[in-house]
This record gives C-alpha cells, sequence and structure tokens, in this order.
C-alpha cells in the first residue's frame, strides 16, 4: 500500500505531499467518522418509525373492524401517512439540533481532538463533515425511513382492508409524487435551517461548557430586551420565521393543508426567496467562523 | 535543512510567558529529548510545533509554516500527546480503517503486524482497553505511518514500567531509522537517557541548556568523592554537590577526567542529576521534574 519506502531519495518538503502515495478521501472517512459516532443519527429516527408503526397496526386493526363505511376507512388510513412524515421530519431537526450541540464540543472535551488533529484533515473538512450530517445525511436517512414506513402502513392497511373483506384499496404512498414531495420539503426545510445549524456548530466549537444555554440564551435575552426597551418582538418573530418560514415560500396555500400534489410546490418562489439566500449567508458565515474557532480552541 | 527550526518564539498566555523567544534548530535524524519541569514551556513549545497554538516568532517544521499549514504538515508528522487520546468510542479497526482513509502515507498491514504482537482485538472499543492496550494502539498506528517528525508528549504517562520498555524499545527497533527525527518530552528520563542524540532543558520559557549527547557525556562528570578527597575536589568548583549514603557526589562542567580519577570514582551523570545541578537552586523549578 505504501510505496513510497525510505529507501527513495528525499524530496524536499515543500513538494512531499504532492505525490500522494495513497488516494486517500477525508471528506467521505470524516463522514462516516461522524456516523460512527454518533450512532443516534440513524437510531432515533428508526425508533419514532417503529413506535408510529405500532401506534398504525393498533388504529388500524381497531378502526379498520370499527367502520362500516369503507370511503371513511380511506380517509382514516390516509391522514397516518401525513403524520408520520412530519413526525419524522420533526424528529431529524431534533437529532440535527443536538448532534450540531455536541459536535465541535464532544472532541475537545474528550480531548480527542488532539488525535484529528495529529491527521492530515483540515479544519474545513472537518466543519463541513460535521454540517453535511444535519444538511444533507439526515435529511437522506429521513427520506429512506419515511418512505419505508409509508411502504409498510401501505401493507399493512392492505392487509387490514383484505382481512375486514374490502378490495385491497388502501391509498397508495407510492404514487410517484409523494417521493417527490417528500425530497423537495426535506432540501427546502435543510437548506432553509441551515444558519441554524451553522449557530449551533459555532457555539459547538467556542463554548467551554452548558453549550444548550449558550445557543439558546443569547436568543432569549435579546428578546427580553427588545420587548423591554422597545415594545416590539422582531427578533421572536425572527426565529419563528427562520424555525417555520419554509412553509409560505416553498409550497402554495395555507399552512393547514395537506401537500399531496406537486402542483402545490413552488421551488420558483422559494429560490428567489430573500430568506434563502440571506439564510444561506449567514450559515456560512457561522461555519467560517467555526472553522477558525476549531483551529485556535484546545482540549477543555 | 533543519527538520525544526525556530527564531525567538513566543507565547504568552495573559500575563504569563510560557515561551519566552527561544531559538532552537533541530537536525534531521536527530533524537531530541526536550526536558523541563512542569509549567516549564515544552507543551506550549511542542503545541506549536504541531500547529495546535498560534505563536509569535518564526517557525518552521519541515518547511512549513506549523498554524497555517497544519494539514499539509500533519502528512509528514506525527504525535502522540500526553494523555491516551484516542475517542473512547471507536473501535480498533474502525481507528485503522480511518486512518488508512485519511492519511497517505499509512500503511495498514505494518499496523496490523504491530497489532498482532499485542493482545488487542479487532472489534475492541478504545473503552475497553487498557491504559497500555490504547497506548500500544496509538503507537502501532503511529509506527505505521512514514512520517519524517515524530512527537511524543510524555508518552508513557501512567504506563507500568514494562509497557513503558516496550514502548521505547519498539520505538528505537522498529521506527528510528537515522533519517526520521524524534522530540519527546518526559519525566522518566532515566529511562530516555541512552536513546537521546540530543539534549534540550527548558525553563521558564528559556531554553536552559542545549547540546548533543556526545558533548553531555564529554562535559559532565560525576564524581563520587573520597571523603578524604572532599576539599580538594570542591576546590576545582563543582556545579552541584550532593550526599548518597555519606558519601559526596559531585559534579563537574568541562573538567579534567585525568585529576578527577584522583578524587574517586567518575562516571557520567545521569540527566536527572545533571537537571537538578543546572535547575535546583531555583526554589520549585525542579518540582516534579527528573523524579
Amino acid at each position: 500500500m505504501n510505496t513510497q519506502s525510505n529507501g527513495m531519495p528525499k524530496t524536499p518538503p515543500g513538494s512531499a505531499t504532492t505525490p500522494s502515495v495513497v488516494q486517500t478521501r477525508p471528506m467521505y472517512w470524516s463522514i462516516r467518522r461522524e456516523l460512527w459516532e454518533n450512532r443516534s443519527i440513524y437510531i432515533a429516527p428508526l425508533v419514532i418509525a417503529g413506535v408510529v408503526l405500532i401506534g398504525f397496526l393498533i388504529a388500524t386493526i381497531g378502526r379498520a373492524l370499527a367502520m362500516v363505511d369503507p370511503e371513511q376507512k380511506i380517509a382514516v388510513l390516509a391522514e397516518r401517512n401525513h403524520f408520520a412524515a412530519s413526525v419524522l421530519v420533526a424528529a431529524a431537526f431534533v437529532v440535527g439540533a443536538f448532534y450540531c450541540l455536541d459536535a465541535l464540543h464532544g472532541e475537545r472535551r474528550d480531548r480527542s481532538i488532539l488525535f484529528w488533529k495529529s491527521l492530515p484533515v483540515s479544519d474545513l473538512t472537518t466543519v463541513l463533515s460535521k454540517a453535511s450530517i444535519p444538511l444533507v445525511i439526515l435529511p437522506l436517512i429521513t427520506f429512506a425511513i419515511v418512505i419505508a414506513t409509508q411502504l409498510t402502513m401501505f401493507l399493512l392497511s392492505s392487509a387490514a382492508m383484505l382481512i375486514s373483506g374490502l378490495s385491497g384499496t388502501a391509498p397508495a404512498p407510492s404514487s410517484l409524487q409523494q417521493p417527490l414531495i417528500l425530497l423537495y420539503s426535506l432540501a427546502v426545510i435543510a437548506l432553509w435551517h441551515a444558519p441554524i445549524y451553522g449557530w449551533l456548530l459555532l457555539v459547538s466549537s467556542w463554548a467551554r461548557r452548558a453549550v444548550f444555554l449558550w445557543a439558546v440564551l443569547p436568543v432569549i435575552a435579546v428578546s427580553i430586551l427588545e420587548r423591554v426597551a422597545f415594545s416590539t418582538s422582531y427578533v421572536p418573530k425572527m426565529i419563528g420565521h427562520r424555525l417555520v418560514g419554509f412553509r409560505a415560500e416553498a409550497f402554495a396555500g395555507s399552512s393547514h393543508d395537506v401537500i399531496d400534489s406537486l402542483t402545490q410546490l413552488t421551488p420558483g418562489n422559494f429560490l428567489s426567496a430573500p430568506g434563502l439566500w440571506i439564510g444561506l449567508a449567514v450559515a456560512a458565515v457561522f461555519l467560517f467562523a467555526a472553522v477558525r474557532m476549531r483551529r485556535y480552541r484546545e482540549p477543555i | 535543512m533543519p527538520c525544526i527550526e525556530a527564531h525567538g518564539l513566543r507565547k504568552a498566555y495573559g500575563t504569563t510567558i510560557a515561551l519566552d523567544g527561544i531559538d532552537l534548530s533541530i537536525e534531521e535524524g536527530r533524537i531530541l529529548g526536550l526536558i523541563g519541569p512542569n509549567g516549564a514551556g515544552k507543551t506550549t513549545a511542542l503545541n506549536a510545533i504541531l500547529g495546535l497554538t498560534s505563536y509569535q516568532g518564526e517557525l518552521k517544521v519541515l518547511g512549513r509554516d506549523p498554524w497555517t499549514e497544519r494539514d499539509q504538515l500533519m502528512c509528514d508528522v506525527c504525535f502522540i500527546a500526553d494523555v491516551a487520546v484516542l475517542p473512547r468510542w471507536m473501535r480498533v479497526s474502525q481507528a485503522l480503517d480511518y486512518v488508512a482513509g485519511v492519511h497517505p502515507r499509512f500503511d495498514r498491514a505494518k499496523a496490523e503486524g504491530f497489532l498482532a504482537r499485542t493482545a488487542i482485538k479487532r472489534h475492541s472499543k478504545v473503552r475497553q482497553l487498557s491504559k497500555g492496550m490504547v497506548t500500544q494502539l496509538h503507537l502501532a498506528l503511529v509506527m505505521a505511518i512514514d512520517a519524517k517528525l515524530l512527537v511524543l508528549d510524555e508518552p508513557t504517562l501512567g504506563l507500568d514500567i514494562l509497557y513503558r520498555k516496550q514502548f521505547y524499545d519498539s520505538l528505537l527497533n522498529d521506527y528510528f531509522d537515522r533519517s526520521r527525527t524524534i522530540v519527546v518530552t518526559t519525566h522518566q528520563v532515566e529511562e530516555i537517557q541512552h536513546i537521546l542524540t540530543d539534549l534540550m532543558f527548558i525553563n521558564r520559557g528559556h531554553i536552559v541548556l542545549n547540546c548533543s549527547m556526545e558533548e553531555f557525556e564529554s562535559r559532565y562528570l560525576e564524581v563520587m568523592v573520597n571523603p578524604e578527597h572532599v576539599p580538594a575536589a570542591r576546590a576545582l568548583k563543582p556545579i552541584h554537590e550532593r550526599q548518597v549514603f555519606g558519601r559526596s557526589i559531585l559534579l563537574f562542567d568541562r573538567a579534567d577526567r585525568h585529576q578527577l580519577a584522583t578524587l574517586g570514582d567518575v562516571r557520567t551523570p545521569g540527566i536527572a542529576d545533571l537537571f537538578v545541578a543546572v535547575m535546583g537552586d531555583q526554589p520549585g523549578a525542579a518540582q516534579g521534574a527528573a523524579i
């Protein structure tokens, strides 16, 4: 594997790394490393999916047997699909947020940062690999689990209907529209929430302890200050907009409408929303600051 | 070109000056022992060399600026920090996978070979290994990297004597090949005296002594003086005197060996004894050092 043995003529140190001996993939392995360390990234959504399925099983059997009207039955079963998706998407946000809070703090707390820094992986690669967990990896995992859950629910409800004497007309989850809507939604939410994850990573790289408090208290403090000093509430509104504002930008209709058609998606509107681009710029600033922070910070 | 070159290297934490403008030049192929009391600035110096801390002054390691080029520098530099820093959640196999995946000069087969000589199981997690085994694992990873500079900061802290001996034996037999450079700090100076080629004492951010081991051996002599010769020996201005079992042991700098031989048994002092002689007069300075 390592062909450049000691017998080779000495190369000047400056050029020593250019004839790369083995092709390395620091980004790929850094992300795998995160998944090794933080198994909650996939275990938490799996557990929630399991709970949803158990609940669904109880409901399907109970209601399918209790109700006589087939139309009503189908409606009850369909509603579960949307619920399962929303719960898992919300869970991904919580998992991602807590992951970010620990990502750059944990390695300083257990001093393993000294080991990571002894390897030729730049601070930029490290921070980007950590940022990719909530921005790329978690949405992909969520997508896979939601689709698997909906498929399982479809099979369960089909079976239930078969048993209760109906022909298999359960609401099919995978009329190709559903996965596309889900994928679009996950991408929208990840991009919209990017500055939140950036902020959490920055606090994680900076705080010596009580990362969660450092992440949340300043926001609360500013809100209180604003309220008392100016009797306004722009900051809480801004935070609220950052949490759920993607709904108005990326989808048509009111926030209570169920999204079940591609026509309800408004990607053009979303991509031209200033809130998206301001958010991404802020996220980039936060991440850049976290990269600098990681260089300066020593083990706690 | 020297492996490490520093001019006026300075680092202050608030009002505490950890490094007070030191100059040093370490040539390739040397094994340097960096010895100093706790808080002398050893770790700060090593952290600056490894790009783990910012500094003032000029510092080049293998021709690179460690602070701005740490990731590239780490292709050619390895280090083991003072305590076990391998992540506790990691499995041995994952550690091998990861280092192989990110390090262009890592020879996995070599690391597996080193591990085969230990009792470390491939699927164990680091938290399940004893402290000695964690050090063995880290050493196996590091020795499989074809690096130019290896930095060891108290690598054997907290290990029992068998592991310590094994650690330095493997380092010398399996790793050091006279083209690599090793910088090591330790309080167990007697254990590394025979492997060093260079010696540096550092105290309060200053380099107090910097010499090769040949120079050390020719320059410093220790005499266990026969009681009747003590006044005569003292007249030769020893740099240090101590009593062991009622006999006086005097340490001389640049004295005539033949002349000393007439006074008692002459031998090369231990690094620890020289350390005490050089630092001992400063209250508190020798505390925790050279023991």
